[in-house]
C-alpha cells in the first residue's frame, strides 16, 4: 500500500479471513433463511452461526442479537424503538451532549413527536457524571442513552454505573458501543445495559452491517415493519453476505482484542509522545486514562484541520479531521465544543485511529512529516502571529 | 471533497503568502459560515496594486482562494480590483465544491476591504490597523427555513412546515 492508514474509525480494511468467509458464502449459498426448503435452510444455518459469533463477542445470548445495516440503524432502532414501545409509560429520555449524530438526530425526531429530551453536559474530558444522570430522572423517564466510548475523543464513559442507576429506577439503558466494540472488551452482563449498538466496520468486518443487542424483555418496537425476521424486530430479508462478514469478524475480534489492545496502545503512546515532543501548542483531547487504546485526538493551535489533513494526505498519511470546514454541515464538532473547547482550537483537530496493520515505522514517518506541515500552515495563519509568535 | 487540480495546486503551492510590513491597505475578514479568517495586505502605487500578500486560517479551499485572489489582483488598478467578484475567483480555480463556495466570498471580501482601508487611510479617515471583525457561526443557534422563515430543527432534510427541500449540506 502506498499510504499510511490512520483513519480506522471511518472503516477498517476487511480481515483476509472475513473476506474469505464472505466469498465462500457468495459462492455456495443464495437461499433466503425464511424459506423452509432445501435451498433456504442452509442460509438459515449460516445466519444463526453468525448470530452466535456476534453474541459471543459481547457475552450475550444469540436470540438477543438483531442484525442491522450498521451502527446508525442500531442506534435509531434502540432509541425510536423504545420510545414507541414505552410511549404509554412516559415520554422523557436522557442522553449526553457528545453522542453520535445517529443518537442526537434520532432524539431530534422524537422531539418533533413531543418527547422531552434532557441532554447532559460533560466535563473537560468528555465524561458524563452518573450523579447528573440520576438527578435528571423523572417519573416520565423511559430511556437513558449514553455512549460507551466517544468516537471523536476516545473517552470511555462509566456505563456500568449509569446502568445500575437506570436499573434502580426501572429505566431502559442503551449504550452506543460502536466505537468501542472490537477495540476493547465489551460485556453486556458486566455493563448491565438493556441495549447495545455495534458495527462490523470497526473491527475488520464489512461496512453496512451491524447489530443491536436487545436484552430479553426489553420493549423495543420495530423500526422497519414487514415480515417476522429477526424475532419480529427488524423486517426484511437479511443482508446475509454482510452478516456472515460480521460474524466472522466478531469471532476474530474476540480472540484478538487482548493482544491488539496492548499493541495499539503502545503505538498510540509512541504517536502521542512524539507529537508532544515535536510540536508545541497542541492539546491531547479526551480522558488521560479512561480512553480507547487506538484513538488519539489532537488539536493543533492556530491552524485549521482540513488543510492539515489534506497536506498529510499528500504525504501519504491518511487521517480524519474534526474541523467545521470539513464537516459537511460546516459546524464545529459538538463533541469538542461540548468539552468546553473554544471554536478556534477545535478547528485544528485531527483524529488518528490506529489499526492492526500499523507499525512503529509508520508512526515515525508521521512524526517526521507532521511538524513541518504544521509550521507551514502556522506561518500562513493570521492567528499565529497575532498570538505573539 | 473533490477539489479541482487548480485548487490543489494553489493549496499546495500558495502564491504570495505572508505580510507586507509597510502595507498601504489591510483587509481582515472572518468567514461567518465556519469562523475562519483571512488577511490581505496591499501595496499601492499610482493607483495600481504593486504587491499583495495574504495570511489565512482556513480550509484547503480558503487557502487556494487567498492565493488566487492575490494573483488576480496583482498589477490591477484599484477600480479593476474592486470589480473582482467571488465568482471570478471560483471560476479561475476551476470551480469549487458547492459547500465551499462561501470560502470564495472570503477572498474577494478581504481584497475589497484592503482597498477600502487604503482609500480611507488616504482620505485621512482612519488610522492604520483597523481591528478585523470576527464573526463566529452561532453555536447551537436556531435554524430557519429560507422559504417560510419558520424555525426548524438543525440539519432538517426538508422544512416540516412548508415542505420545501432545505439547502444542501452533505455529511460523511
Ligand atoms: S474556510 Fe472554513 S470551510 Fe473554507
Amino acid at each position: 500500500m502506498g499510504f499510511i492508514y490512520l483513519d480506522h474509525q471511518s472503516g477498517t480494511p476487511l480481515h483476509p479471513k472475513v473476506q474469505e468467509a464472505m466469498i465462500q458464502h457468495i459462492q455456495t449459498i443464495f437461499g433466503n433463511p425464511s424459506s423452509d426448503h432445501q435451498v433456504g435452510q442452509p442460509a438459515a444455518v449460516v445466519l444463526e452461526k453468525a448470530r452466535a459469533q456476534t453474541a459471543a463477542l459481547i457475552n450475550a445470548n444469540p436470540p438477543e442479537i438483531v442484525f442491522t445495516s450498521g451502527g446508525t440503524e442500531a442506534n435509531n432502532q434502540a432509541i425510536k424503538g423504545v420510545a414507541i414501545g414505552l410511549r404509554e409509560k412516559g415520554r422523557h429520555i436522557i442522553t449526553s451532549n457528545i453522542e453520535h449524530k445517529s443518537v442526537l438526530n434520532s432524539l431530534r425526531t422524537l422531539r418533533l413527536l413531543d418527547y422531552r429530551v434532557t441532554s447532559l453536559d460533560v466535563d473537560q474530558y468528555g465524561l458524563v457524571d452518573p450523579g447528573a444522570v440520576e438527578k435528571a430522572i423523572t417519573p416520565e423517564t423511559i430511556l437513558i442513552s449514553i455512549m460507551l466510548a466517544n468516537n471523536e475523543i476516545g473517552t470511555i464513559e462509566p456505563i456500568a454505573k449509569i446502568a445500575e442507576i437506570a436499573k434502580k429506577h426501572k429505566i431502559v439503558m442503551h449504550t452506543d458501543a460502536v466505537a468501542a466494540t472490537g477495540n476493547i472488551p465489551v460485556d453486556v452482563q458486566e455493563l448491565g445495559v438493556n441495549l447495545l449498538s455495534l458495527a462490523a466496520n470497526q473491527f475488520y468486518g464489512p461496512s453496512g452491517v451491524g447489530a443491536l443487542y436487545i436484552r430479553k424483555g426489553t420493549p423495543v418496537w420495530p423500526l422497519l415493519d414487514g415480515g417476522t425476521q429477526e424475532n419480529k424486530r427488524r423486517a426484511g430479508t437479511e443482508n446475509l453476505i454482510g452478516i456472515v462478514g460480521l460474524g466472522q469478524a466478531a469471532e476474530l475480534a474476540k480472540e484478538a482484542i487482548p493482544a491488539r489492545q496492548a499493541r495499539l496502545r503502545a503505538l498510540k503512546e509512541r504517536l502521542e509522545q512524539g507529537i508532544k515532543a515535536r510540536i508545541p501548542e497542541i492539546h491531547i483531547n479526551g480522558h488521560p486514562t479512561l480512553n480507547l487504546p487506538h484513538l488519539l485526538s489532537v488539536s493543533v493551535e492556530y491552524i485549521e484541520g482540513e488543510s492539515l489533513m489534506l497536506m498529510l494526505d499528500d504525504e501519504g498519511i491518511v487521517v480524519a479531521t474534526r474541523s467545521a470546514c470539513a464537516s459537511g454541515s460546516l459546524r464545529a464538532s459538538h463533541v469538542l465544543i461540548g468539552t468546553g473547547m473554544d471554536f478556534a482550537t477545535a478547528q485544528g483537530t485531527l483524529v488518528f485511529t490506529l489499526g492492526e496493520e500499523n507499525t512503529d515505522a509508520e508512526i515515525d514517518r508521521v512524526l517526521e512529516v507532521m511538524p513541518g506541515i504544521v509550521q507551514t500552515l502556522r506561518d500562513m495563519s493570521p492567528l499565529y502571529k497575532k498570538s505573539g509568535h | 471533497m473533490a477539489y479541482s487540480p487548480i485548487v490543489m495546486d494553489h493549496f499546495k503551492n500558495p502564491r504570495n503568502v505572508g505580510e507586507i510590513l509597510d502595507a498601504d491597505g489591510l483587509g481582515e475578514v472572518g468567514n461567518p459560515v465556519c469562523g475562519d479568517m483571512m488577511s490581505v495586505y496591499i501595496k499601492v502605487e499610482n493607483n495600481i496594486i504593486q504587491d499583495v500578500k495574504f495570511k489565512t486560517f482556513g480550509c484547503g479551499a480558503a487557502i487556494a482562494v487567498s492565493s488566487m485572489i492575490t494573483e488576480l489582483a496583482k498589477g490591477k488598478t484599484l477600480e479593476e480590483a474592486m470589480q473582482i467578484k467571488n465568482s471570478d475567483v471560483a471560476k479561475a480555480l476551476g470551480g469549487l465544491p458547492p459547500n465551499k463556495l462561501h470560502c470564495s466570498n472570503l477572498g474577494a471580501d478581504a481584497l475589497h476591504s484592503a482597498i477600502k482601508n487604503y482609500l480611507d487611510r488616504k482620505a485621512g479617515k482612519i488610522v492604520p490597523q483597523e481591528e478585523g471583525e470576527e464573526h463566529h457561526p452561532e453555536k447551537g443557534g436556531a435554524c430557519y427555513c429560507p422559504y417560510c422563515e419558520k424555525q426548524v430543527v438543525e440539519e432538517s432534510p426538508f422544512c416540516i412546515f412548508c415542505g420545501k427541500e432545505m439547502p444542501h449540506d452533505h455529511d460523511h
